[in-house]
C-alpha cells in the first residue's frame, strides 16, 4: 500500500482507445455484452443503493410519524400520504428534559475528551518522535502494546477506583476513562507522523534557539495538522457514539444520549415516537460531521481501524 | 588540558543540561504516562489478577474461573457465537467489500456510492441497533424486511384473504377436517348454490366486492356466489342474498365428485362463480381450506434461531463501506497495465477478477479481515440494543456475556475478570499482525 502509483482515472465507456495499438481481436458481440454487463451493474448498484438507505428513511420516516401511526402501520405507508407527517415527535422530545440533558452530557462528554486526547497525545508523540530520555523506545512500545486492551477489562478495576475517588457517575470519570482508552492509538498514531518530520527542519528549528515548547507549537502542530485533524475526528466519532462506558460510568444525571435512549429500548415497540427521533438526534451530528469533513473522516475512520 | 581544567566548570552545565532535556521530556510525556498507568495498565494487572479469585473476591480460586467458562452453559453460547461472529462477519465484508469496490468503479456515481455505504460508519451502534430493530420488527405490517418477505412470498403463493371467515350454523355448509368448508349434500348441474359466510371484518372485505348476484344456472353448469351472509344495521335473511350484502371475490371454489376435485372456479367482483360444462352427476361445492389458512406472518428475525445473523446482517450495514473503501484504495494502486493487457487479449472480466485483481490484492484483503476480526471480537452495543430481553441469552457474545456476568445481575466479578482477559488474548495477535503492518506502511 506504501507505493502508491497514481492511478489513471477508471477507464470510461465511451473514451476512443489508443489510435497506437492495432485494433484488437475482439470476439464479435463484445462490444454488445460489455455494454449489457455495464447495465446490470448499474442495476445492481443501484439496488444495493437502495438497501443502503432504506433503513434510515424508515428511521427518518417513523420519527416523523404520530405514535399511533406508528403503532398502526408500517412507515413506507407515509410516503402516500406526506401530509401526516409532522415535526411533533421532535417538538415533544425537544421539551423532554430527560433527553435534551442526555444531549448536553453528550457534548460536554466528547468535546473535552477529543481536546484531551488530541492535546496529550500530541504532547507525548512529540516526546517519543524527537526528544531524548532514558528508555524511550521500550516506553513507547508498552504504549503501543496497551492498544489491545478492549474497554471491557478495564470496566470493574477502574469502576472501583473511580468509587474510592468520588468519579463514579460523574462526567469527569467517563472523560478521563474515555481519554485513557484512546491515547494508547493516539500516541501510536501521532509519534509515527511526527518522526516522518524532516530532521533538518528541527534542526534548523533549534539552531534558531527555538525551545522544545517553541518548535512544539510552531512547527510541530502545523505540519502535523492532517493527522491531527483526522485523529480528533475519530476521537470525537467514538466518544460521541459510546454506549458501553457511559452504560457504566455514568449515572443517571450524567448519562449521554446513548444511554438515555438505550434504557428505553427495553420497551420497543410502544415508545417508537421518542426512539426514533432520539436516534435521529443521536445520529445527526456525527453525520454532518461526516459531510463536513469527508477526508479526514475517512482517513480517521481507516486509521482508528486499527484499535 | 581542557578535560584536566574544566571537569566543574563544564560537566556542571552539561548535566544541569541534560537534566533540563529530561524535565521537559517528562513534561510532554508524564500526562499521558500517568493516565495510562492509573487506568488501563493497573487495571489489566488487576483483571488479570482478580479472574484468579472467586466470585466475591475473597477466596483465591486458581483457574477455577477458566475452567468454569468451559462448563457454563451461558458462556459456552457466548464463546459459540463469538466463533460465528468471528468467521462469518469479516468473511461475508471482506467479500462484499471487493465485489462492490470492483463494480464500483465501473459506474460514474461512485462517490455518490461510497459515500452512501460509508456513511452507516458515522452512526453510532445505539442508532443502527434502532434502525434494525424498527426493520426487524415481525409484524409485515410494521416491519419493512417481513413486508418484503411477506409481499414476495404472496405474489407467489397467493394470499388467503379471509382468515376468520365461517358460515352460519345450520346454513348448508359443513366444515371438513381439512379446514375447507363444503356443502352438506350434492347436487346435479343445472342448480345455483349461494354460499354465505361470516365473521369478516368490514375492513377485510376488499374494496373491489360488489353487491352480490347470480344468475340461473344453465342446464350444464353449476354457478352461484359467495357472499357475506349480513346485513349490516341487520334485517337480511340468513342463507339468502339480500339487498345490502357484498360478494366475497377472489374466494377459489371447488366442484368435488366422489372424492375428487373436478372443477376449481375463482369468485368475481360480485362473488359469483361458475363451473361451465360439467358433466352429469352430484356435486358438492366446497371452498378449500387455503381461502382461511391464517396469512403468512414473514420471518421472526429476532427469534432465538434468527438473532445472531440478523445482528450479523446489521453490522454488515454499518461495516461494508469501510471494506470497499479500503479494498478500493488497494484496487486503485494496482499496476493498470495488467489489467488493460490482459482485456486487449481478450481476457473476460471474470477472468481478469479472478486472475489479476484478487490475487495482487491479497494483502490488502488480509488487512480488511483482520482489522474486522479485532473490531467483531469487541461488538457489544449492537447486540445489545437490537436482541430483545428474552433472546439475549441466544444471541449473547463474549463482550455482552462479560457485562452480564460482572454488571447485569451475575455479580460474579471473578468469572467476569476471565472472559475480559480472554477477550485480551483472543485480540493479541490480530492486533500484532495490524500494528507490524502500520508500522510498515508508514516507514
Amino acid at each position: 500500500m506504501s507505493a502508491t502509483v497514481t492511478a489513471p482515472p477508471p477507464s470510461q465507456p465511451s473514451a476512443p482507445p489508443p489510435p497506437v495499438r492495432p485494433a484488437p481481436a475482439r470476439r464479435p458481440g463484445g462490444r454488445l455484452r460489455r455494454l449489457l454487463g455495464h447495465g446490470v451493474v448499474q442495476a445492481f448498484l443501484a439496488v444495493v443503493g437502495l438497501v443502503w438507505i432504506t433503513p434510515v428513511a424508515g428511521l427518518l420516516l417513523s420519527s416523523l410519524r404520530s405514535a399511533n401511526d406508528n403503532a398502526a402501520s408500517g412507515w413506507w405507508t407515509a410516503l402516500a400520504e406526506p401530509g401526516r407527517l409532522s415535526f411533533d415527535n421532535y417538538t415533544a422530545l425537544l421539551g423532554n428534559a430527560g433527553i435534551t440533558r442526555a444531549f448536553w452530557n453528550t457534548v460536554l462528554i466528547s468535546v473535552p475528551t477529543t481536546v484531551l486526547v488530541v492535546v496529550l497525545a500530541a504532547l507525548a508523540g512529540y516526546a517519543f518522535a524527537w526528544l531524548e530520555f532514558p528508555g524511550r523506545d521500550w516506553i513507547f512500545l508498552a504504549v503501543v502494546a496497551l492498544l489491545v486492551v478492549p474497554v471491557q477489562v478495564g470496566l470493574l478495576p477502574v469502576a472501583k477506583l473511580f468509587g474510592q475517588l468520588g468519579l463514579f457517575g460523574t462526567i469527569p470519570g467517563v472523560v478521563l476513562f474515555h481519554v485513557a482508552y484512546g491515547l494508547p492509538f493516539a500516541i501510536f498514531l501521532l509519534r509515527n507522523y511526527f518522526a516522518d518530520i524532516p530532521r533538518e527542519m528541527l534542526e534548523a528549528a533549534r539552531m534558531d534557539g527555538g525551545g522544545e515548547w517553541r518548535i512544539f507549537t510552531r512547527l510541530v502542530l502545523p505540519v502535523g495538522r492532517p493527522a491531527l485533524a483526522s485523529l480528533a475526528i475519530f476521537q470525537f466519532l467514538w466518544v460521541w457514539n459510546d454506549m458501553l462506558v457511559a452504560l457504566l460510568f455514568a449515572d443517571s444525571s450524567s448519562q449521554p444520549l446513548t444511554v438515555e435512549l438505550q434504557s428505553q429500548v427495553r420497551q420497543f415497540g410502544s415508545n417508537i415516537d421518542v426512539l426514533a427521533p432520539g436516534a435521529f438526534l443521536s445520529l445527526i451530528v456525527p453525520v454532518v460531521v461526516f459531510f463536513a469533513f469527508q477526508r479526514h473522516f475517512v482517513q480517521g475512520v481507516m486509521a482508528g481501524s486499527v484499535k | 588540558m581542557t578535560t584536566l581544567t574544566t571537569p566543574v566548570g563544564a560537566a556542571g552545565p552539561r548535566r544541569r543540561a541534560q537534566r533540563r532535556r529530561r524535565a521537559i521530556a517528562a513534561a510532554f510525556v508524564l500526562p499521558a504516562l500517568l493516565l495510562l498507568g492509573a487506568l488501563v495498565v493497573y487495571p489489566v494487572l488487576f483483571s488479570v489478577g482478580r479472574s484468579f479469585f472467586d466470585a466475591t473476591g475473597t477466596r483465591f480460586a486458581g483457574g477455577e474461573n477458566y475452567a468454569e467458562m468451559f462448563r457454563d452453559p451461558a458462556t459456552l453460547t457466548a464463546i459459540r457465537n463469538s466463533a460465528i461472529w468471528v468467521v462469518v462477519a469479516p468473511t461475508l465484508l471482506t467479500g462484499l467489500g471487493l465485489v462492490l469496490a470492483v463494480l464500483v468503479e465501473k459506474v460514474r456515481w461512485a462517490t455518490a456510492f461510497k459515500l452512501l455505504l460509508f456513511m452507516p460508519m458515522a452512526v453510532s451502534f445505539l442508532a443502527a441497533g434502532i434502525i434494525f430493530r424498527l426493520a426487524y420488527e415481525e409484524d409485515p405490517d410494521k416491519g419493512v424486511l417481513n413486508a418484503a418477505v411477506v409481499g414476495v412470498h404472496d405474489a407467489f403463493t397467493g394470499a388467503s384473504s379471509y382468515p376468520s371467515a365461517r358460515p352460519r350454523d345450520d346454513q348448508g355448509l359443513r366444515e371438513g377436517p381439512d379446514g375447507s368448508y363444503g356443502t352438506a349434500g350434492a347436487v346435479p348441474p343445472g342448480r345455483t348454490v349461494n354460499l354465505g359466510l361470516v365473521g369478516v371484518p368490514p375492513g377485510e372485505v376488499p374494496a373491489r366486492a360488489e353487491p352480490a348476484s347470480t344468475a340461473e344456472a344453465g342446464p350444464h353448469e353449476l354457478r352461484g356466489a359467495v357472499h357475506l351472509d349480513f346485513t349490516p344495521g341487520g334485517g337480511g335473511r340468513p342463507g339468502a342474498i339480500d339487498a345490502a350484502e357484498r360478494g366475497l371475490p377472489g374466494l377459489t371454489v371447488e366442484a368435488v365428485r366422489d372424492g375428487r376435485t373436478v372443477a376449481t372456479a375463482t369468485t368475481a367482483a360480485d362473488g359469483s362463480y361458475r363451473f361451465a360444462d360439467l358433466p352429469d352427476g352430484s356435486y358438492t361445492i366446497r371452498l378449500p381450506a387455503a381461502n382461511f389458512a391464517p396469512p403468512y406472518q414473514g420471518v421472526s428475525w429476532l427469534g432465538p434461531a434468527l438473532v445472531t445473523p440478523a445482528i450479523i446482517g446489521a453490522y454488515l450495514w454499518i461495516w461494508t463501506g469501510f471494506a470497499m473503501v479500503l479494498i478500493g484504495a488497494g484496487l486503485s494502486s494496482l499496476p493498470r497495465d495488467a489489467l488493460e493487457a490482459a482485456r486487449m487479449d481478450g481476457a473476460s472480466e471474470w477472468q481478469v477478477f479472478r486472475r489479476i485483481t484478487v490475487p495482487l490484492l491479497a494483502p490488502v484483503l488480509t488487512v480488511v479481515f483482520v482489522t474486522l476480526v479485532i473490531n467483531v471480537m469487541k461488538v457489544f452495543d449492537l447486540i445489545y440494543i437490537i436482541a430483545p430481553g428474552p433472546v439475549q441469552q441466544d444471541a449473547t457474545v463474549l463482550a455482552t456475556q462479560m457485562w452480564l456476568v460482572s454488571f447485569g445481575g451475575g455479580n460474579d466479578q471473578g468469572l467476569g475478570s476471565a472472559l475480559g482477559v480472554l477477550l485480551l488474548l483472543l485480540v493479541v495477535p490480530a492486533m500484532v499482525f495490524n500494528v507490524r503492518r502500520f508500522r510498515r506502511s508508514q516507514s
